[in-house]
């Protein structure tokens, strides 16, 4: 067995061991695995394919709000339910809970997917910073829009039905959907990496015009990679919507400038256009979020805007960058010393 | 929708409305346009995107805000309305100097970088001086409330605050004074010509790195001074920035780079735009509206440059 093989088993068996060994940091771990879902798909279109969305947030936002109202509506009819003032109460019995679950996570990532193939059509013969901006105007665009639905809650934003059974156990169910969602995307796109489909989206990112003139139908390339990373999205901002159990547009939901841009961060510190890059970068900003967040009360958001600067300005390469850099033999390039003009490779 | 149609019978059953949403629309979109016409400097001069712009706008109001507040103005005999008009140039400066620390610490190692560093950069930048600016005054709305009278035309249905007149007439000034400066001075002459070329400006002689760091700040200077002109009137809130940056890119990119008159146009376009919007639509829709109208431009501009692409079978 290689090393290789031995460290993937290692990392997985901390992944299911890890909210039984540390249950008080439950919740911790499960915004880790959330952090690193997004960081993962914001990579396949920015660091793979070349597209820096900024709005990528916009699937979290709609599969949070998707996954609520297929799952309360599957029994109840939202607008009652949204209602602030509602007289009654709606109680589900577990079996409701789970299956709107279920059925409202894979529905978000349904809907998800076909609001990237919608807005990519219109947003993808955008380039550069135009795209940035764009994507960015359109996630602003859906916080404030939603906000303003009365059926989706308002302001307010909608409260979500209790979880049964104790709390605990309900944490540790959150941690395992995060968790295995992000093995599952992991996986998928160390194989989705090695394909054909992939070497033409690198092909894209590394000249659009060039893959165009070699037939590659590059707007169905980017709309297909763009739909399956909100497929992924929505479905980790649906169960998201059932962890945070109340969540309001814009500050949770559409939270442009949190994990919005966090995630970005992430795969920019970790290295863009790398398998593994996303992952490490998540990890290490978010234990860096949360140490911020607990010894710098107030001052957390501009130590935070502080970090997303030096990373951006002297970081870019990000660790995995750096890495190659060093130790290009991890990576499997050998290194002559001798005649490196020659074999440089 | 009931309250929507309501409001657009309004509209066409009292014409003099439709007057009074475009002079309200104007004055601001004078503001919005200075702030457009900095970021078009900016952009065309060093090709970086700032997205902290709408944060300079803000912060050059709570300078202001901050100045006629500690009262140390008036403790000289001035009053309020007096000490709110000195805010503006003293605004101007002092985002001046935020705008050179800016460009010295993080602009000066993005200009050469792809652009989405600088929009990435910017964007931290915004976050932090958002926060800075939480942390410092709150997060109220806050005003000046000067002590200005208020004009009424058409049986009172349209009100113009003199503050507004004041406001405008400013901002015209200010935009008139960079005009000329871009025009006559040698360092306005230096953009230009870096603007045009850098490389061929470097070699007639022009330090353009001075350049770079100038027009920084003078963009910087120019949204704090319209900053200090929207708290005399309209109200500020450290999480506004990005509204404000939003609608410059929104200006810029209709209007292009380096076209005045149409910055200013569009500016006072999008000021109307977003006023009868939120008429129509409501106040809570006012930032939507700006952000929906950055993806019509986008979209617009988009489908006129659209090619024929083909696969081949």
């Amino acid at each position: 067995m290689s090393r290789n093989a031995i460290l993937h088993i290692v990392l997985l068996a901390a992944t299911i061991a890890a909210p039984l060994l540390f249950p008080a940091y439950n919740a911790f771990l499960a915004t880790l695995w959330l952090f690193i879902i997004v960081a993962l798909t914001w990579d396949m279109t920015g660091g793979q394919m070349g597209y820096n969305s900024l709005g990528n947030i916009f699937f979290y936002g709609t599969g949070m709000y998707v996954g609520a109202v297929i799952a309360i509506g599957m029994y109840f009819p939202v607008g009652e339910w949204t209602d602030a003032a509602r007289s009654e109460l709606f109680l589900m019995s577990p079996g409701q809970y789970y299956t709107g679950l279920a059925v409202g996570s894979l529905g978000a990532g349904i809907f998800c997917a076909l609001a990237a193939l919608i807005i990519g059509a219109l947003t993808f013969g955008l380039r550069g910073p135009y795209f940035a901006i764009g994507t960015l105007g359109v996630a602003i665009a859906g916080g404030e829009i939603v906000s303003n639905i009365e059926w989706l809650g308002g302001g307010q934003g909608i409260s979500m039905p209790n979880p049964p059974g104790d709390f605990d156990s309900f944490k540790v169910l959150i941690y395992y959907l995060f968790a295995g969602l992000g093995v599952v995307l992991f996986i998928f796109l160390r194989w989705f990496y090695q394909t054909r489909f992939a070497a033409a989206i690198n092909a894209i990112r590394d000249d659009e015009e060039k893959a165009e003139a070699m037939g590659i139908h590059t707007l169905r390339y980017k709309l297909v990679t763009w739909a399956i990373a909100a497929f992924f999205v929505g479905i980790a901002g649906s169960i998201s919507a059932f962890q945070l159990i109340h969540f309001e547009p814009l500050e949770t939901a559409y939270q442009t400038i949190n994990l919005g841009i966090f995630m970005v961060v992430c795969v920019l510190l970790g290295g863009k256009g790398t398998l593994w890059g996303p992952v490490i970068g998540a990890v290490i900003f978010h234990v860096f979020k949360e140490v911020t967040w607990n010894y710098f009360l107030g001052g957390q958001w501009i130590a935070l805007g502080a970090l997303i600067v030096v990373i951006v300005v002297f970081f870019q390469g990000g660790l995995m960058g750096f890495f190659r850099r060093r130790f290009p033999e991890w990576f499997g390039v050998r290194v002559e010393t001798k005649g490196a003009t020659e074999t440089a490779s | 929708m009931d309250q929507i149609l309501f409001n657009l019978g309004l509209l066409v059953d009292y014409p003099v409305v439709n007057l009074k949403i475009i002079i309200d629309g104007v004055m601001i979109g004078a503001l919005f346009a200075l702030a457009a016409y900095g970021l078009a400097l900016v952009w065309g001069v060093m090709n970086v995107k700032n997205l902290a712009q709408g944060d300079f706008v803000i912060a050059g109001g709570y300078v202001s805000w901050a100045l006629v507040r500690t009262g140390w103005l008036q403790s000289i005999g001035l009053s309020d309305n007096i000490a709110a008009l000195i805010g503006v140039p003293v605004a101007f400066l002092v985002m001046a100097g935020i705008g050179w620390i800016a460009f010295r610490t993080i602009i000066v190692r993005v200009i050469e970088r792809d652009v989405f560093t600088s929009l990435l950069a910017t964007f931290g930048l915004a976050i932090m001086m958002a926060q800075i600016l939480n942390l410092l005054f709150g997060s109220d709305t806050q005003s000046l409330k000067l002590e200005y009278d208020t004009l009424y035309f058409a049986d009172g249905l349209i009100d113009v605050p003199i503050a507004k007149l004041v406001g405008v007439c400013m901002a015209a000034a200010l935009a008139l004074g960079v005009i000329l400066f871009m025009k006559n001075s040698r360092m306005g002459q230096a953009i230009r010509a870096t603007a045009q070329d850098a490389r061929a400006a470097q070699v007639l002689g022009i330090d353009t790195d001075r350049v770079y760091a100038f027009t920084f700040s003078l963009n910087a200077a120019i949204c704090g001074a319209a900053g200090a002109i929207i708290v005399m009137v309209w109200v500020i809130q450290p999480f506004y920035g990005m509204t404000y940056s939003i609608r410059a890119f929104v200006i810029v990119t209709a209007a292009g780079l380096g076209n005045l008159p149409g910055v200013i146009a569009a500016g006072l376009g999008i000021g109307a735009a977003e006023q009868y919007g939120s008429h129509i639509f409501g106040i809570s829709y006012q930032q939507a509206i700006a952000v929906l109208l950055l993806l019509l431009v986008l979209f617009v501009r988009l489908m006129q440059q659209r090619r024929k692409r083909q696969v081949l079978q």
